[in-house]
């Protein structure tokens, strides 16, 4: 037997029928985007307001760039446990998993939302019509084959539930090859998220234009990672009143910071070898931009630099959402803010219809996540804090 | 745990410098440079001192490419195309400062400029395109689109320099459009509108080296020199009447410009304040196909990671006892 549990529950609450509704708003537009087309006027505004300068907007930057970094959590922690060997992790890795599996599955899904010809997607991964040199055919390959492997990766947990226990072991058998291709996929598509914008040159600001995109989003994606396991570890340990896993997140601040300092060491030479650093003191709209990504970037160095204050889950929770907004602020800034568009004066901000799609799929992603970890076995065995049995533990909420 | 954190933070910068290795320093021998002109290549010269403003070619260009005019055809150079859209693949612009009492000059000037499609020598629509729906003739090097193959990303768009790439927002089948420089026209024996019907000579097609020799010799002129200069195309043999050189900045825009381009400009005003990009010589395509080539190329990299991977994983795996739960447990 497995020594991990479900977190139970009710599965219907008013948490969950306001999650639900968001997604029926979400699913109304996403509709409308395949009949009338990704621009088309809806009676509350245009599905989206993309144009050509600005071709994509937060389908793209949030739902896939940000999305797919945030769902890093499971890549990370398997690098921590497997490759560098720090079982005393493992009682993470479940919930991890599980947010990465939501997390791509659904970033493939906004994809197939955003093609405008989406009937056609299968060109990419098709001898004849793929291009290897587009980084593009690169993300879209890799995405597609980490998504199988994220499923793999978590079946044991679905078979256990349903008694599959021979299947089980299988999967388990093989696990050490799911898990290190579970850790090359990410490394090469969260840096090709990067090395996106190199072809876009010019136009892509030089403080943020640089060769060294993949590394630094490579870095910053697994950063995302550990960033939002302490996130989901506190919320969910909050939100199914579970015990705190602080001991072990205080050692992953440790980790995080390590990293954090790394990225910003790199960010920081590479812009003083390309003379940009003058640029950063230029006082225009976008240096200001880069010095709040840096700050947020640097806040949970400064936070989690001493003992005494990572052993705080306010803390701990503190550093973890300025790292979030730091790596997404700076996939934003990357992908949207710092791109000015060659020919005539372009404009973007997200529709209410465009912003509604984006707030449903995280809306479903999280509702998602609350029925699995209530019926999967996903939570690590910790004596119940709040009583034993099921029917006494409060569903979220409430 | 120090010892975890000095661990991993080692494991960490050795990958670190690995990868930026990889990406900073290339061995020169992988690094992809620009791409050369195609031995056949055509396209067109605009230069900017000679048009007019008349927009015949805006108008030919929506002819020849079945495109709708938004007026009545007489007054159809009151076209409202303010900008490229998907049913106008070529534009005339204006640049005004000032007064705009002369032509051809920044100060109190004023000209005008033709946008359409540059044929990037190096295109990065092209190089972004996942799915080989823009492609590059390899003999005439024109950059046409194949909507059949295309999956309506939009990495074109993002890609391009010179935002020519326009999709359909508010259609459920969209499409990319763009100029493709008339080659359609070819098997009939014509060639692209915009230059047959320029009256005068202010685009002309031709093969690109000609049209770069016609560039330069216009360059090398002194202004108010009289001279007679080629019309329609450097193919056909036909001239405009004697008329005096202009005063030219000393640039041509599109010989080097990203890679080259095989639509070139001449003007009196400067490029930039015409809203053409400033790009370096080396194209993008080449700087994000290097990237990948030297991250990818035979899968070379990727198969060392996986392969330490693979190691540690099956020994992290074995070292609980060898269980069958032991690698989520
Ligand atoms: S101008 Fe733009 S669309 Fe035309 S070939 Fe160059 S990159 Fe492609
Ligand atoms: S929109 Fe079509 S032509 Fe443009 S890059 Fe995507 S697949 Fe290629
Ligand atoms: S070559 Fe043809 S399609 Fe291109 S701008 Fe000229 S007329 Fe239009």
């Amino acid at each position: 037997m497995s020594n991990y549990e479900s977190a139970g529950g009710r599965l219907v609450t008013p948490v969950t029928l306001f999650l639900g509704a968001l997604v029926a708003i979400a699913g109304y537009f996403v509709l409308m985007r395949f009949l009338f087309g990704i621009g088309a006027e809806t009676p509350f505004g245009a599905v989206t307001n993309l144009n050509d300068g600005y071709s994509w907007g937060i389908w793209v930057v949030y739902d896939v760039v940000i999305g797919t970094g945030l769902a890093c959590g499971g890549y990370a922690l398997a690098l921590l446990v497997y490759v560098f060997n720090k079982g005393e992790y493992h009682p993470l890795v479940r919930p991890a998993l599980l947010a990465s599996v939501f997390g791509y599955t659904l970033g493939g899904v906004a994809v197939m939302v955003d093609l405008g010809r989406w009937w056609n997607f299968w060109h990419i991964l098709t001898p004849g019509y793929a291009n290897p040199n587009s980084v593009m055919f690169e993300v879209a390959v890799c995405i597609a084959l980490y998504i199988h492997v994220l499923w793999l990766e978590f079946s044991p947990t679905m078979f256990e539930r349903w008694g599959w226990s021979n299947a089980a072991r299988r999967v388990n058998k093989v696990m050490w090859v799911l898990v290190a291709l579970g850790c090359l996929f990410p490394m090469m598509h969260q840096s090709s998220l990067g090395s996106l914008l190199i072809v876009m040159g010019a136009k892509v600001d030089p403080r943020w234009h640089t060769m060294l995109l993949p590394a630094l989003f490579l870095l910053s994606a697994i950063s995302m990672g550990f960033a939002v396991v302490m996130f989901e570890a506190t919320l969910s340990a909050d939100g199914f009143r579970r015990p705190r896993e602080t001991p072990m997140l205080k050692k992953l601040a440790v980790v995080l910071s390590g990293i954090l300092a790394v990225y910003l060491g790199l960010r920081f030479a590479d812009l003083g070898w390309r003379g940009q650093i003058p640029a950063l003191f230029q006082g225009d709209f976008l240096a200001r931009m880069f010095w709040l990504e840096i700050a947020l970037f640097a806040l949970p160095i400064l936070l989690f630099s001493r003992a005494a204050w990572r052993g705080s889950p306010q803390v701990l929770f503190a550093g973890s959402v300025s790292m979030l907004l730091a790596a997404s602020l700076y996939r934003v800034d990357g992908f949207l803010v710092a791109m000015t568009p060659n020919g005539d004066a372009f404009h973007y901000f997200p529709s209410v219809p465009e912003l509604m799609v984006t707030i449903g799929m995280i809306a479903f992603e999280v509702l998602a996540y609350i029925v699995l970890a209530r019926v999967l076995p996903v939570m690590h065995g910790h004596a119940p804090v709040h009583g034993a049995s099921k029917a006494a533990a409060v569903p979220a909420g409430d | 745990m120090t010892v975890s954190r000095r661990n991993f933070l080692r494991g960490a910068a050795a990958g670190c410098t690995a990868a930026t290795a990889a990406v900073v320093a290339p061995a020169p021998a992988e690094a992809r440079g620009n791409k050369e002109l195609p031995p056949e290549a055509v396209g067109l010269l605009f230069d900017a001192t000679m048009c007019v403003g008349c927009k015949a070619c805006v108008v030919a260009c929506k002819e020849a490419n079945g495109l709708p005019i938004q007026v009545p055809m007489e007054r159809a150079y009151e076209d409202p195309s303010q900008a490229l859209s998907p049913t106008s693949f070529n534009i005339i612009k204006m640049y005004k400062e000032g007064e705009a009492k002369t032509k051809d000059v920044e100060q109190d000037g004023f000209s005008f400029i033709k946008r359409s499609c540059m044929h990037c020598v190096d295109p990065g629509c092209v190089s972004a395109c996942p799915v080989q729906a823009m492609t590059k003739d390899a003999k005439t090097g024109v950059v046409s689109y194949n909507a059949d193959a295309c999956i309506g990303c939009r990495y074109c768009v993002m890609a391009c320099p010179f935002g020519i790439p326009k999709f359909d927002y508010d259609k459920a089948v969209p499409e990319i459009h763009k100029c493709q420089l008339c080659n359609h026209l070819w098997k009939e024996g014509r060639f692209s509108a915009c230059a047959d019907v320029c009256p005068t000579g202010a685009t002309i097609f031709g093969p690109v080296p000609k049209l770069l020799a016609e560039a330069k010799r216009r360059q090398a002129m002194t202004p108010g020199e009289v001279a007679k200069f080629p019309r329609r195309s450097t193919e056909t043999g036909d001239q405009t009447k004697e008329k005096p050189a202009a005063k030219y900045v000393d640039h041509i825009y599109g010989e080097k410009e990203g890679g080259g381009t095989q639509m070139l400009m001449l003007s009196g005003v400067p490029f930039d304040k015409l809203g053409l990009p400033k790009l370096p010589e080396r194209s993008y395509a080449s700087m994000s196909e290097t990237v990948q080539h030297t991250l990818y190329d035979g899968l070379v990299a990727p198969a060392v990671v996986l392969g330490g991977l693979l190691a540690a994983t099956y020994r992290s795996s074995r070292k609980k006892g060898g269980s069958e739960e032991d690698s989520h447990e």
